[in-house]
């Protein structure tokens, strides 16, 4: 469902969309009761309890007073209903909060102030600096002369760093007077929750400038409760509004998680209402039978002749009521409160608040700790989770020559220096690929200095290096990229950025030389994302050798490269790329086959290492948490060398004779299938043995063996402690972690960034580590944590402590009842 | 620390307070059971329950106790094929006397009770026909509604003490004489206090008792409720289906081999539901009555956790095992040990 928007059209657009009315309430004053009450009566343990104690009700059967069940109901009800009033009364605080908030925007060529719910899709929206976005805008006007506008997001995804805003071409240059006045249309698909992708087309209506069709990204967007910062004023036109904004359609409320200990009660309540109803029919037609044998010889009692036709049923009721308290009426309350409790304890806990950042760790999911110590695979990430993610240049490989093998570290080595001082031109082509290829942001703090604002790790790793090594990135003003090299600066113009994507594994940027007005292609990325494309003169052996060398010693590597480029083929391919960028349908894939064109024929300078560092305490806590019997896979998108060497330096898997790596690996199904089976033998002959076998799988014969040979994948999986997974995407995480779920295995899978979501979110326990690459992770997980090491603690003490007290609880609660049900019934 | 100083002042509001409960570090202290501590409290639980079973035991010894069981005895041998109709026949002479003779001297007071078995005093429809609101207070007169079936006469006049348990009162009675004298029976003071002065109102006084169907005794109508004790007594409701309830007290001695004469009205009907009657005479001590159940319970549980403690002692002597070993545990027990384990 498509979606077009006439900019600054008070008339058509007035109904046609949502006003920007946030709601997240779940309740109106008018249907507060009712929907509550079906909401809780739609669970069976209240239903059950509503019929018991509708019978009791009726004083012929009820053997006890009705307000013995009908107290603790009521309570129990007011209790949840009010803790759900009061979250929906803060909720409805603050979206008046944000209803009420007044904006400037202009309506019929004027700038008004008004309240931010009465924003239509259409109109313009002016912000100044730290201004909250009220509603989901495509920028067309900033303060910046270059169009440029930053944000933060961090309400959004949690990423604290700065991101820069373009507006669109066909705005570039107006000024206020024409932002005013400003028609056009929007294309743009219907609301959905992807933060990540906005494919629009804008079109200004005459008299405006030319009526060329503009492609949108989400570059172009600034989207509800990001923050404009760094800006002094930007405007932009609603196009989504109240709750069909991005972060709107994004909110939701999770599916619960049931954890073992409930299913368990759940089975159990069932288990003693089948019991109870034995009880009742025995000891009901027993009554029965001994009224009309015996009692009826009693005449002190005066039993009536003659009998009304539920005469028959009244003994057994009444049975039924007496054992109605056989299944506990408050357990569920009492766990809810002890659960809260336990998640208050993971919060409070001194010795997992992160020493470096002060982050106490922290339980979102507050219901499932007790399944903390019930989890019998971990999978876990590897950058960034078992690593610090701080990267550090170490080692690099330019045009054949070694750097840094003798001290370890490429910014001290005596050669490097020199032959930067010396000018050779592959070393100079190879720092200027680092200082220019990337999306870092230099910003100025207030002493002077640069500091470098980037989404990726790596790439702030080989920013700094090249600073160190002279090549300094000044500035970034638009598209214009300033460099300082040996005191003399150096201007690029940055003509297009083809942007790292996960299939692609590489990104590229197309800038022109200021000075020389020389187009050029930089590029850098996976080996097999690099290499493959190098010019067909060009002898790739030795960089092949660099990454593995490199690999085996656990570092991440990059290759660089660069071509030059014609002023004909640039123009040409442009065309093209820009047709493909704003295209609404399959964009993404269109714009890498696009770039494809352009990223051939590359003359590879070099290889770059970067070091990793392990977290402090993984090898002991990956030993511990072994030792209890919970069994590790390691889940990466890194290569499959580099995740062997660390798994090595952690406990992760043994060294040879103690241990044995198996490799599942090929290109095509047969191979594949092959491997897979001879990897089955061999485990299944040395489970007898003390010896700790584990197997490596990589992406491509992962899907092979996920799609033709689950069954035996599965049975591997449930031989092998250990995995080793490589090279696999966010998707294949997940398919993991169903995989094992699917075998009955409770799961808890951790990591810290964007690509372990979806495998934390599926897994029965997700724990996020609150690292450097966002909170991405651990929004979306049951639990943050700051380090690795803490998830010691989380599963051996927190979980431990949590299962044993829910343990304790539910076993006490159902023998009380059930001990005070056996008196009543005798 | 130096340095850390901005830093610990920023972060102050996002660690949270320390507490020893924050920090599960509450001192907690959880008795492991080990071999000595398991024997010692063994030991000390019959050490001291044998000797406090033996002194009930004996404290109930002294009780003496006479049990007759009269409602055989005391139908006609003309009737005993029809009891039922003899009891309900109006006509017939009721009385009967037994005599039996005094084991050992009783000192008085001697408590006299009668003994119901298989009587539900206990059950639902029998115990809630009652209305202690009308038992209470003369202006509660109308207040029958629980009464039901027993609540007002066929005019609709409500029953003053009403209910089926009022309706069905005991209506046996004992007169006692030793060597030809009558034994003077006191029946005041055999109620609770409690009832008599809160529960039955000085000011209610019956009406329209036992009109009509004709369930126990009578009660006098010049009398108030609260001097009923009779009827207090049976208000209040036995537990169990075998019970005994006081009728009064003779507070003379009676010496050992005297023979006493027992004049029975015997009344109530227990024939319909196969009951039994049986009046007794006790003395207490200061366990109450009769009651050897006490004694033989502390004897008994004194007697096993000896029974155990020497068990233990002996199975400690000649099999022991280390504390805490891990290899017992049950999923180590099953594999075979493994070298370098």
């Amino acid at each position: 469902m498509k979606r077009y928007i006439y900019i600054n059209d008070d008339e058509t657009s007035q109904d046609l969309y949502c006003a920007n009315r946030l709601s997240n309430r779940k309740y109106t004053l008018m249907n507060f009761l009712p929907k509550n009450l079906w909401e809780q009566f739609s669970r069976f343990m209240n239903q059950y309890f509503l019929l018991i104690a509708c019978l009791q009700l009726w004083s012929l059967i009820t053997p006890v007073n009705p307000a013995s069940t009908w107290g603790p109901l009521i309570f129990i009800f007011a209790v949840s209903a009010t803790k759900e009033a009061w979250d929906d009364y803060n909720r409805y605080l603050s979206d008046k909060k944000a209803n009420e908030k007044e904006v400037w925007v202009v309506k019929q060529g004027i700038k008004k102030l008004i309240q931010s719910q009465d924003i239509r899709v259409g109109n313009i929206v002016w912000l100044r600096e730290n201004d909250e976005v009220p509603c989901d805008l495509v920028l067309i006007g900033t303060s910046d002369p270059q169009g440029v506008c930053y944000v933060e997001t961090a309400a959004l995804d949690g990423e604290t760093d700065l991101k820069t805003r373009l507006i669109p071409a066909a705005c570039m240059g107006m000024d206020f007077e024409l932002l005013h006045k400003i028609k056009g249309v929007i294309e743009c698909p219907g609301p959905d929750k992807d933060i990540r992708r906005f494919d629009g087309n804008l079109r200004l209506l005459p008299p405006f400038i030319d009526n060329d069709v503009c492609p949108l990204t989400i570059k172009n967007t600034i989207l509800q409760s990001c923050y404009l910062r760094n800006t002094e004023w930007a405007c932009g036109v609603a196009v989504y509004t109240g709750n069909e904004t991005k972060l709107g359609m994004t909110r939701g409320i999770p599916e619960p998680k049931l954890t073992a200990v409930d299913a368990m009660i759940d089975k159990l309540t069932g288990a003693i209402f089948v019991f109870q109803i034995v009880v009742v029919i025995v000891l009901g037609t027993a009554g029965n039978v001994w009224k009309d044998t015996e009692a009826r010889k009693q005449w002190y009692v005066l039993y009536p002749q003659e009998f009304p036709w539920y005469e028959l049923l009244v003994i057994p009721l009444r049975f039924e009521l007496l054992c109605s308290i056989m299944i506990p009426i408050s357990i569920k309350v009492s766990l809810d409160l002890v659960k809260s409790l336990y998640a208050k304890f993971i919060d409070w806990d001194y010795e997992m608040i992160d020493p470096e950042t002060d982050t106490p760790s922290h339980a979102t999911n507050t219901a499932i700790s007790e399944d903390l110590a019930q989890v019998e695979y971990i999978l876990t990430d590897k950058t960034g989770t078992l690593t610090e993610n701080r990267m550090i240049f170490r080692r690099c490989c330019i045009g054949g020559i070694f750097y840094g093998n003798e001290t370890g570290d490429a910014l001290k080595d005596v050669g490097l220096l020199n032959a930067i001082t010396s000018g050779s031109p592959d070393v100079i082509r190879f720092l200027t690929v680092m200082a220019v290829c990337n999306t870092v942001i230099p910003a100025k703090s207030k002493a002077g200095a640069i500091l470098y604002k980037a989404q990726s790790q790596d790439e702030e790793a080989l920013v700094h290096a090249a600073a160190q090594l002279h090549m300094v990135l000044v500035n970034k003003n638009a598209s214009i990229l300033e460099i300082k090299f040996n005191g003399s600066v150096l201007q690029y113009e940055i003509l297009e950025t083809l942007e790292f994507t996960s299939d692609r594994k590489r990104m590229s940027v197309v800038v022109k030389d200021c000075h020389s007005g020389n187009i050029s292609l930089l590029s850098k990325g996976a080996d097999e994302a690099i290499l493959p494309y190098a010019h067909a003169g060009q002898q790739t052996r030795t960089f092949v050798e660099a990454v593995e060398q490199y690999s085996q010693l656990g570092l991440r590597t990059l290759c660089l490269a660069w071509r030059e480029v014609e002023e004909d083929e640039y123009q040409e391919w442009s065309l093209m790329f820009k047709e493909a960028s704003s295209t609404l349908i399959d964009r993404e894939w269109r714009i890498a086959e696009v770039c494809q064109r352009l990223e051939h024929d590359l003359k590879v300078l070099g290889v770059t290492a970067i070091e990793d560092r392990l977290q402090d305490g993984v090898p002991e806590t990956i030993e511990t948490l072994r030792k209890a019997g919970i069994n590790f896979w390691m889940l990466t998108g890194d290569k499959q060398n580099t995740a062997i060497q660390i798994a090595l330096s952690c406990n992760f898997i043994s060294p040879e004779p103690k241990g044995q790596l198996l490799s599942i690996d090929g290109k095509t199904e047969d191979e594949v299938c092959r491997s897979l089976e001879r990897v089955l033998l061999t485990m299944r002959i040395t489970t007898s043995e003390p010896k700790d076998v584990a197997f490596v799988v990589d992406g491509w014969a992962l899907e092979i063996a996920l799609k033709h040979y689950r069954k035996a994948f599965t049975e591997l999986a449930i031989l092998s402690r250990t995995a080793i997974c490589c090279r696999v995407t966010p998707s294949q995480k997940a398919q993991l972690v169903e995989l094992l779920k699917s075998c009955d295995y409770r799961t808890l899978a951790i990591g810290d960034g964007g690509n372990d979501v979806r495998m934390i979110q599926k897994a029965d326990i997700g724990v996020g580590i609150s690292g450097r690459e966002g909170l991405q992770a651990a929004r979306a997980a049951d639990y943050s944590i700051g380090k690795f090491r803490f998830l010691k603690r989380l599963i051996l003490v927190h979980g431990r402590y949590s299962y044993n007290r829910t343990a304790f609880l539910s076993q006490y609660s159902f023998y009380k009842s059930l001990l005070i049900c056996f008196i009543q019934i005798l | 620390m130096p340095g850390s100083d901005s830093t610990a002042h920023k972060s102050k509001s996002r660690r949270p307070k320390y507490s020893q409960f924050s920090q599960q570090e509450l001192p907690a202290f959880k008795l492991i059971l080990t071999p000595g501590y398991v024997i010692s409290t063994f030991i000390v639980v019959g050490l001291i329950f044998v000797p406090i079973g033996l002194i009930s035991l004996f404290a109930s010894e002294t009780v003496v106790e006479i049990v007759d069981r009269y409602d055989n005895e005391c139908i006609p041998k003309d009737f005993r094929d029809n009891r039922v109709e003899f009891i309900k026949n109006k006509q017939t002479n009721k009385s009967c006397t037994r005599t039996f003779t005094v084991p050992k001297q009783m000192k008085s007071p001697i408590f006299i009770y009668y003994q119901l078995e298989n009587f539900y005093q206990n059950h639902r429809r029998y115990v809630k026909s009652r209305s202690d609101k009308q038992l209470q207070s003369k202006k509660n007169a109308a207040h029958i509604r629980e009464c039901k079936p027993m609540g007002e006469t066929d005019n609709k006049d409500p029953i003053i003490p009403c209910g089926l348990i009022a309706w069905s009162l005991f209506n046996d009675t004992y007169g006692f004489s030793v060597k030809g004298k009558d034994l003077k029976v006191n029946k005041r003071d055999i109620a609770w206090g409690s009832d008599k002065n809160y529960k039955f109102g000085a000011d209610v006084f019956p009406k329209n008792f036992q009109v009509g169907d004709v369930g126990g005794k009578s009660l006098n109508s010049s009398i108030p409720l609260s001097e009923q004790e009779d009827l207090i007594v049976w208000m209040r409701t036995a537990a169990l289906s075998t019970f005994r309830k006081l009728y009064g007290k003779i507070e003379d001695d009676l010496q050992a081999n005297d023979v006493i004469t027992v004049v029975i009205e015997n009344n109530y009907n227990t024939y319909d539901f196969k009951g039994t009657k049986s009046l007794v005479l006790s003395t207490t001590s200061w366990i109450g009555g009769k009651n050897d159940f006490l004694g033989v319970t502390f004897i008994t549980i004194g007697g096993i956790c000896l029974f155990l403690a020497i068990t233990f002692i002996l199975l400690y002597v000649i099999k022991p095992r280390p504390l805490g070993d891990p290899s017992y545990l049950s999923w180590n027990r099953n594999s075979t040990p493994t070298p370098g384990r």
